[in-house]
């Protein structure tokens, strides 16, 4: 299968790991950086305990 | 007014817990912070205002540790404490006394009391009352002795001692005249106005202490002896933070009204004792969730470095569990200069401590922010669904018992209070992920 790389300007939005960014910045392409992790550190347990104790959508 | 029979440290039952939406009792605890006043009442000597404070008791600042895990500084406070009282002469008396399982430890946070650094409460020491009116709940703190060498970072040696004995025997009386004549002070009403003033209530109080010069000062020369009364007006400008404690103390009575909500996820208390560092939930009631307290990143008084320092400690942190201190630092710009980092620093933390809270307060406003309200509510959830926890500037003690306090700087609660904190509240509300 072939895969056609953009030709153009590249247009990258960065989420999570910043150093990622910084990479592409360091060679002039600009980039927007969405700041993520993971719930919880990536810790399962933590993770989800928080989803059984979210708030209600419909609660006031 | 009184609290219900079950006070305010209830913890609440299964049942109630399940039965009740979290968003509803986080609203709730909101409600009562809000409400909340904190009126500087009264000075005492903690025999006759702090409960359960018998002879030969001892209360300290964060969770409860025991004589043999206590750090040098909270050792060396114990040892002032204990000369200030009569029960020892000497510092190796002191030591013994404690050794022999004489003394009765606590924390402080058990006993409606509180103190920045090591905190240490005896029966003689004359305390700050500070009321919360609208929730009935009178509240006690240490009265602030200054920087340096002093009682509470476990400093001791006679010029501690003579301060001490001055602080209690001659200025606690003369300011409990001023303060009757005065019908109180409220302290809310400062706090709000020296935010205004580029003050955050914790390690910057350049407005708050002079604004509360200005209330006592008339009451003080009405009741009181000219040379006494600039003595006194001196001491509490030179202290620089001499307001800290009361604030401490209102802070204090305004959470303890919003613990104990079933359902609520808001932290109630973060407290220190040099050992470990601790956190209390509203939800959960009056269980403590500690870590080992962690090292201070700060700026060192000359001659001092980290290699000196003792790890975190004080219940002065109640300033940050109200919003105040580390979380309204965008609003005090300056206190950088104090506890290290940038004013844009400062800027970025009060803006991540958004993250982690419910609300914003409706009159504790940063100019600096476009008048937007201190982060309020801190959110156990929300420290671990963002891995931000709560960040908490701080005075610096020495480790070795005696020498005092060494520098400022900034530090944050360990994310293990918070991950066994959820698993407690997902308990009382039968949530299990096993």
């Amino acid at each position: 299968m072939n895969i056609e790389l953009p030709s153009g300007d590249l247009q990258v939005v960065n989420i999570g790991l910043e150093s990622f960014a910084e990479d592409l910045r360091s060679q002039g392409v600009a980039v927007v950086q969405l700041d993520w992790r993971p719930p919880a550190g990536g810790n399962a347990r933590i993770a989800a305990l928080l989803a059984a104790l979210e708030d209600d959508d419909d609660e006031q | 007014m009184t609290m219900n029979s079950d006070g305010p440290f209830a913890r609440p039952t299964k049942a109630q817990n399940m039965s009740i939406s979290i968003k509803r009792a986080n609203q709730e605890a909101i409600r009562r912070i809000e409400e909340g006043n904190a009126m500087w009442v009264d000075l005492r000597l903690a025999r006759e205002v702090v409960p359960g404070m018998d002879e030969h008791t001892v209360f300290h600042a964060g969770p409860p540790v025991a004589w043999r895990n206590m750090c040098g500084p909270m050792r060396g406070a114990i040892i002032g404490a204990s000369m200030f009282e009569g029960w020892a002469r000497t510092p190796d008396e002191a030591i013994a006394i404690a050794e022999s399982g004489k003394l009765k430890f606590d924390s402080s946070h058990h006993h409606r009391a509180i103190g920045p650094m090591s905190g240490i409460i005896t029966p003689s020491m004359q305390v700050n009352v500070v009321r919360n009116e609208r929730f009935g709940i009178d509240t006690c703190s240490t009265l602030y002795m200054g920087t340096g060498k002093v009682l509470r970072h476990g400093a001791y040696d006679e010029t501690v001692m003579a301060k001490l004995r001055w602080m209690n025997h001659e200025l606690a009386p003369l300011l409990r005249l001023a303060l009757h004549d005065a019908g109180g002070i409220d302290l809310m009403a400062i706090a709000a106005q020296a935010l205004q003033m580029g003050d955050e209530l914790h390690n910057r109080n350049k407005a708050s202490n002079p604004l509360l010069i200005t209330k006592l000062a008339p009451h003080l020369v009405k009741v009181g002896e000219r040379d006494k009364v600039i003595e006194a007006l001196r001491f509490i400008d030179n202290a620089g933070h001499f307001i800290l404690n009361m604030v401490m103390a209102g802070c204090k009575g305004i959470l303890d009204a919003a613990s104990g909500i079933p359902g609520s996820t808001i932290v109630t208390t973060i407290a220190r004792n040099g050992y470990q560092t601790g956190i209390r939930v509203s939800g959960t009631g009056d269980q403590w969730f500690t870590a080992p307290a962690p090292v201070i990143k700060g700026v060192f008084f000359p001659g001092f470095g980290p290699e000196d320092a003792n790890p975190d400690m004080g219940d002065s942190a109640i300033t940050e569990t109200m919003g105040l201190g580390s979380l309204a630092m965008a609003g005090a710009p300056a206190v950088v200069q104090y506890v290290g980092g940038t004013p844009e620093f400062a800027v970025e933390t009060t803006m991540n401590m958004y993250e982690i809270t419910v609300a914003e307060h409706k009159t504790l406003k940063m100019p600096t922010l476009n008048f937007r309200g201190t982060p309020l509510g801190i959110d156990i959830r929300k420290v671990l669904e963002t891995g931000v926890t709560p960040v908490i500037n701080t005075g610096i003690s020495c480790k070795r018992a005696g020498v005092g306090q060494i520098g400022a700087g900034l530090t944050a609660v360990p994310i293990e209070c918070f991950e066994k904190a959820i698993e407690a509240f997902a308990a009382t509300r039968g949530v299990s992920v096993d």
